[in-house]
């Protein structure tokens, strides 16, 4: 299988001197999805921006073989698409067409690839005939879509996001989780929320205090009460 | 929460509408141009400005009283900017107040200066609330860009219209949480909480301009904007630009040489 990402070690510090990360390793294989559980803080975001070179790395993280530097970063970003938490920071436009297409004009695609792969991204996430629309206007479950395409739209390997489920109500979850499921391409989903985790992803890894506590199968990891509990994902109130 | 008072009769469908940004832009400039350049004495000419900007509103079909209500936006600042015109300006005496220690007189041209800036600022505001009541915001930022205006003063309005509903959000929540709390205290103590409440925001929104950045990172950006270019002027525009850029001319005429 291809190794789409690989970190090796992966260290990193605040400027504040706190750590973040610490000896991390691990690969994401194409047709993977892997969740990324961990608690509040654990350095789930911080290890996603460093997924597609946000933060530097000094070579830990490697995309399809090839360490991220500062020359490949534009294709590091057509690889890993990132998704951020609030969809109030990832869509910046006046108007949801222009937002998609963001990505697709720093890529270089010309007019009509740019309308073509912009109409494709919003039907892939249900949101078809919303260009022009301003993202002010639309309600979170829309916007967390919208910013799915966003990324879709610059056609990426593997596609990272950061706390799809959080905020939404539990029709909106559902009906994101469901989109997801359809999504035929290497996904790596930062969250706590374990009822999307056990839906969506066969491969779970925990993350806590900056270090991967354990990296395995979901259903087994998920049945591990006492490793939940321990790292802040204990699913129900503590005993006694 | 949701807000759109920027531009919400920008749906409609009347001829205004449907003109190009970009026409609409520079022939609003240009009204206020002539306008502003119109002298003091050629009261009719304002006359004639005024019905010219009541036609276009009335082809619009944007509310009448929405547009007056959103034209008083303009008075305080007027009035702060010119009110001692009238008692500094030379010329004959309209009236002369003794105030404590203060002896204060009042000329007719003053008052005429006074009122005449008024006027301009007046016709000024009502053409500019035409063009954004008629214009989505995101054409008017695309007909800036058409027009070349530098793209960072784009980008910077572009930004303001898609957060500034945001950051209201934002205070207004800030107030919520304020007011649940609120159990009374000294007018220091309560002004103090407004300059918290702003430092706070302050500091909220220049960490989200990071997070946005960030995002914008992440999709390629690498601080060059690129945009798709846009449908061209019609026959339509041509004609609105060219009418109204004759009568505006013409009235520039007859104020200078006529009148």
């Amino acid at each position: 299988m291809t190794e789409i990402i690989k970190v090796d070690n992966l260290s990193f510090g605040y400027p504040d001197g706190q750590p973040a990360l610490s000896g991390v390793s691990l690969a994401v294989h194409r047709g993977e999805t892997i969740a990324l559980i961990g608690p509040n803080g654990a350095g789930k975001s911080t290890l996603l921006l460093h997924f597609n070179g946000i933060l530097h790395s000094d070579g830990a993280v490697r995309v399809l073989g090839k360490a991220i530097n500062d020359k490949n970063l534009k294709w590091v970003r057509g690889k890993v698409g990132l998704v951020f938490q609030n969809p109030d920071d990832q869509l910046f436009s006046p108007t949801v067409f222009e937002d998609v297409a963001f990505g697709p004009l720093n890529m270089g695609y010309d007019e009509a690839q740019v309308r073509e792969v912009v109409a494709k991204a919003l039907e892939w996430v249900g949101m078809g005939g919303y260009e022009k629309r301003s993202p002010h206007h639309l309600s979170l479950g829309e916007k967390k879509r919208i910013a799915i395409a966003t990324v879709l739209a610059m056609n990426p390997e593997v596609l990272v996001i950061d706390e799809p489920t959080s905020n939404l109500d539990p029709g909106s979850k559902w009906s994101l989780i469901e989109l997801l499921k359809g999504l035929e391409i290497t996904k790596v989903v930062a969250s706590h929320d374990l009822e999307l985790v056990e839906a969506l992803c066969p491969r779970a890894i925990i993350l806590d205090g900056g270090e991967v506590i354990a990296d395995g199968d979901t259903s087994q990891i998920l049945a591990d009460e006492r490793l939940l509990a321990a790292h802040g994902l204990a699913r129900h109130r503590p005993v006694g | 929460m949701k807000h759109s008072f920027l531009d919400q009769y920008s749906e409609g469908n009347s001829l205004i509408h449907r003109l190009d940004p970009r026409t609409k832009l520079i022939t609003t400039l240009f009204f206020i141009l002539v306008v502003v350049l119109t002298p003091v004495s050629r009261w009719q000419a304002f006359v004639l400005y005024f019905a010219l900007v009541a036609t276009l509103i009335i082809i619009s079909r944007v509310p009448v009283l929405y547009v007056l209500r959103r034209s008083l936006v303009i008075i305080p600042f007027v009035v702060l900017i010119a009110i001692f015109i009238p008692f500094f300006k030379e010329g004959e005496v309209a009236g002369s107040y003794n105030i404590w220690v203060w002896e204060l007189t009042v000329t007719h041209s003053g008052i005429q200066v006074f009122l005449n800036i008024l006027a301009k600022a007046w016709l000024s505001i009502l053409s500019l609330i035409l063009l954004t009541a008629t214009t989505r915001f995101s054409h008017l930022l695309k007909g800036m860009e058409q027009l070349r205006l530098p793209r960072v003063m784009v980008m910077i309005l572009s930004f303001m219209y898609r957060y500034i509903f945001v950051l209201v959000d934002e205070v207004m929540r800030m107030k919520q949480a304020r007011d649940s709390r609120n159990l009374g205290g000294g007018r220091l103590r309560q002004i103090r909480t407004v300059g918290n409440m702003i430092g706070t925001l302050f500091i909220r929104s220049y960490e989200r301009g990071e997070r946005v950045y960030a995002a914008m990172m992440a999709r390629g950006f690498d601080g060059q904007t690129r945009t798709l270019e846009n449908p061209a002027f019609g026959q339509r525009d041509f004609l609105f630009a060219l009418t109204l850029g004759l009568v505006l001319v013409s009235a520039v005429v007859l104020n200078l040489w006529y009148l």
